[in-house]
């Protein structure tokens, strides 16, 4: 991208006691691009957010905001002469934070909500306004937060965050409140609006689906490292681990011995993906989709049968092979086995391949 | 999360509350120790100072097994039963808080002198001070959650079963505090035991003070005195066990009241039993000293001064204590820094400190480095912040702790400074907790005695000195008018607690 950096965090480390929470952390996000944090509960993400953010401290590494350092550890070189880390407080970092369920003051209404941090910076309520229409709340200024809905408190904390007019904007899993029905429509007004503003955004999540959906980059972050970061769509097709592969999407895990461009395993020999080992023992990772499932007359893999959902637009059947193993294949809409039905399945499309750990 | 640093401008008022409440502690003991220790141990081994220590404890323990078994049941009346009017007798058992212990007293031993001693001390201090079981214990029955019950029936389990084996467990901590708060009242009570002429610390203190100043006596008892509420306060600590609190997400339903059924009748007697003599006694008692009031020569204009300087003393106490307690429990609540602890510690040491230790140690206090302001109101107002600090330290922590940190990492990140923060959020959003702090205060301020009687300026009488001076001599007709003075303008913050603290459980308002 040709975008200037906006934010750079560079081998940031923050343990709380013994615990390595964040282990080295690396990440750049353009000036005007959407980047999510993406990761299971316990990651250390939300952590790198309010490191971020300034809440926290880290223990070394540097996080530089539009060109300046807002937060660096104590120096590793000799004859620095800084002798204490850097920290500059989060009233001076310029970011807006839209944290979990909104955390709107309850004691103020609307437009001192959105007003708050406007006193700040010498702008009046002319901006408080242009605010509440920009996120469909106009006219609601007299409005107490316990008289609104979630979704509304939730663009009510965007308002807020994005009228100081902040270089950066840090969402920390703001829709996990939400309830299905209304989360993804919240979502997309949120980015539609962040997206209108030219901000740039760094999002927290542990919903992988809506960090593919709304990022220009994602970041998947496993065990306290960036396990890897790129496109959505690099993550789903080109994962760089086993662990990215099983986390980022569904995927069956299969051992196999590859040979050249495809490897045999209890499916078969089934074409591998550019990249992919060509030798020795492989782990075989199969998206749901991958499959096709079909009655016991037709080709591929006899199996049974021993689950399945069904979704409306399609379902997912839980099919265990003679050998034993048990895959996940998505089937048709119109198409769905009963438990018991003897299936056969078989994989079209080459498929992902990482050499067998030990 | 915890910030790495407090900031400077909570710490340093922290600092000072911290000095004023410690101050007293170390005077005293300094005059402890001022004979040296082989008149210490002299004076700690004479057969009287061990009489005194079996007598309190007696005392102490009596008054809180009785306050433990009265305040749970008026709790769950109130709380769990069906019965009719249970929103009114909510009111009506906190009410005895608003009457003195020295009231109660003088109003049972003008009735039948052959009260005082054990018995009548126990009686009175066991009516004035249920309520402090009684409200911790019925917000933490109304903060659990029904779906135990459900769940424990469901299980085949009977309803006595349900309470004993699965609800008290869960009030365990509650039941504690409140027990610790009726044990720490009764040892440090003067009024009651003084009326009741039952010898125990605070009156022999009081007598060794009065009589020929004896002040290395007074001293040595009084931190005997400090050290048994210490073993209390270490005790409770102990005894409180790990909180119970509600596992799992959701919104918890509300409790279906237990019908009593055929077992009304009992309850009313119940109350009947408990509020005749907590609150319709000494009301017809106050009420009989006031109507032969005519054939005494009182002027009315004197209870009326008392009644002013009674209510100017408890608001510069009640807005003193708070200020001075803000900047602790908002520390105590949002730091768990080394700091921070030992500010909000050194505030509780008065905790364990009864009102007559704290008088007769600001007396040490006053003649040695603050001659000028001895016998004056700055200094009655410093001993009034020492003895109430912890209750708004208390309050203003509950509160605070209550409200969100993200609120105020938002209101960072949107450019307010630390100390722009806590005045624009913390404080506005603590604001209830804080009114109740200062209720608290101006109560117990305008109860009072010890701390006013030794050291209320010459000439500036509150309703309490006044009341003791004339109950004293017998003279209950004069004390009338200042007994229902005192107690109707002490019952409007005791309603409002009581009514606030029931509806909406604040944890650690009253501890």
């Amino acid at each position: 991208m040709s975008a200037p950096i906006l934010l750079s965090v560079a081998g940031v480390t923050k343990s709380f006691g013994p615990q390595r929470v964040l282990d080295g952390i690396d990440l750049e996000v353009p000036t005007g691009a959407i980047a999510a944090v993406l990761g299971p509960s316990g990651c250390g993400k939300t952590t790198l957010l309010r490191l971020i953010a300034g809440f926290d401290e880290l223990d070394s590494g540097t996080i530089s905001i539009a060109g300046q350092v807002v937060a660096a550890g104590p120096p590793t070189a000799a004859g620095s002469r800084r002798s204490r880390p850097t920290s500059l407080p989060p009233e001076r970092r310029g970011v807006g934070v839209v944290p979990q369920e909104g955390a709107l003051f309850p004691h103020l209404d609307l437009e001192g909500n959105v007003g708050y941090g406007l006193a700040n910076r010498g702008k009046g309520t002319d901006r408080v306004r242009e605010m509440l229409a920009l996120v469909g709340l106009g006219g609601m200024e007299r409005k107490r937060p316990h008289e609104l809905s979630g979704g509304q408190q939730q663009r009510a904390a965007l308002a807020r965050a994005l009228a100081p007019g902040p270089a950066l904007i840090l969402l920390d899993e703001p829709f996990s409140s939400l309830d299905a029905a209304m989360r993804a429509q919240v979502r997309d007004e949120v980015f539609e609006v962040l997206r209108a503003a030219g901000a740039t955004a760094v999002l927290v999540t542990h919903d992988q689906q809506e960090a593919l959906s709304v990022a220009d980059q994602v970041a998947v972050l496993l065990g306290g490292r960036v396990a890897q970061c790129g496109e959505p769509t690099d993550l789903y097709v080109a994962p760089a681990s086993r662990a990215v592969a099983t986390f980022v999407g569904e995927a069956v895990v299969l051992p196999g011995v590859a040979s050249g461009a495809t490897a045999l395993c209890a499916l078969g020999e089934l074409s591998l993906t550019a990249g992919a080992p060509t030798f020795g023992e492989v782990e075989l990772v199969i998206r749901p989709e991958q499959f096709a499932i079909g009655d016991v007359e037709g080709p591929g893999t006899a199996g049974v049968v021993i689950g399945r959902s069904y979704y409306g637009h399609d379902g997912v059947a839980r099919v265990q092979l003679g050998t034993g193993e048990v895959v996940v294949c998505r089937t048709p809409a119109g198409w769905l086995p009963t438990r018991g039905d003897a299936v056969r399945v078989q994989v079209a499309t080459p498929v992902i391949a990482f050499a067998a750990a030990g | 999360m915890t910030r790495p640093r407090p900031p400077l401008a909570l710490v340093l008022p922290a600092a000072a509350a911290a000095v004023i409440a410690v101050t007293p502690l170390w005077y005293l003991l300094d005059r402890t120790f001022d004979r040296g220790a082989g008149a210490l141990v002299d004076e700690l081994w004479r057969r009287r100072t061990l009489d005194l220590v079996v007598r309190s404890l007696g005392l102490t323990l009596a008054v809180t097994a009785l306050c433990i078994v009265i305040g749970l049941g008026a709790a769950w009346l109130v709380v769990r039963s069906d019965l009719p009017g249970r929103r009114l007798l909510r009111v009506a058992f906190t009410l005895p808080l608003a009457i003195p212990s020295y009231l109660s007293a003088f109003a049972w031993i003008s009735w039948r002198p052959g009260l005082a001693g054990f018995g009548g001390a126990t009686l009175v201090l066991t009516l004035v001070s249920y309520p402090y079981v009684m409200l911790p214990a019925a917000a933490a029955l109304a903060r659990l959650d029904p779906a135990h019950d459900d769940v424990a029936r469901s299980l085949g389990k009977s309803r006595l079963h349900v309470l004993l084996r699965l609800t008290l467990p869960q009030i365990r901590s509650s039941i504690a505090a409140g027990a610790l708060l009726v044990a720490l009242y009764v040892l440090s009570d003067f009024g009651a035991v003084a009326a009741m002429r039952y010898e125990v610390f605070t009156w022999v203190i009081y007598g060794a003070y009065r009589a020929g100043f004896n002040p290395s006596r007074a001293a040595i008892l009084a931190t005997v005195l400090v050290l048994l509420a210490m073993v209390l306060v270490v005790a409770e600590s102990r005894a409180r066990g790990r909180a119970a609190a509600r596992v799992g997400s959701g919104t918890a339903r509300r409790h279906v009241p237990v019908k009593l059924g055929r077992a009304t009748p009992v309850a009313y007697v119940f109350c009947i039993a408990v509020l005749a003599p907590a609150l319709a006694f000494p009301i017809w008692r106050i009420l009989t000293w006031v109507s032969s009031y005519a054939s005494t020569d009182l002027d009315l204009a004197d209870v009326a001064t008392a009644l002013g300087n009674t209510l100017v003393l408890a608001g510069l106490a009640a807005v003193a204590t708070v200020l001075l307690a803000f900047p602790t429990g908002v520390l105590a609540a949002r730091s768990n820094s080394r700091v921070a602890r030992t500010l909000e510690r050194s505030t509780y040491l008065a905790h364990g400190l009864p009102g007559i230790v704290v008088a007769i140690s600001l007396v040490y206090v006053g003649v040695r480095i603050l001659e000028p302001i001895y016998l004056e109101v700055p200094l009655l107002i410093i001993g009034y912040v020492v003895l109430f600090i912890p209750l708004a330290v208390g309050a203003v922590r509950a509160s605070v702790e209550q409200s969100p940190v993200r609120l105020e990492e938002v209101a960072r990140s949107l450019g307010d400074r630390p100390s722009a923060v806590v005045r624009r959020v913390t404080a506005p959003l603590a604001a209830p907790g804080i009114a109740a702090g200062a209720a608290l205060v101006l109560l117990a301020t305008m109860k009072e005695l010890p701390v006013t009687l030794v050291l209320h300026p010459t000439g500036t009488d509150t309703l309490a000195t006044q009341l003791w001076q004339y109950t004293a001599v017998s003279d209950y007709a004069n004390a009338g008018p200042y007994a229902l003075a005192l107690v109707l303008f002490a019952a409007i913050p005791t309603a409002l607690l009581g009514a606030s603290a029931s509806r909406r459980p604040k944890a650690g308002v009253l501890s």
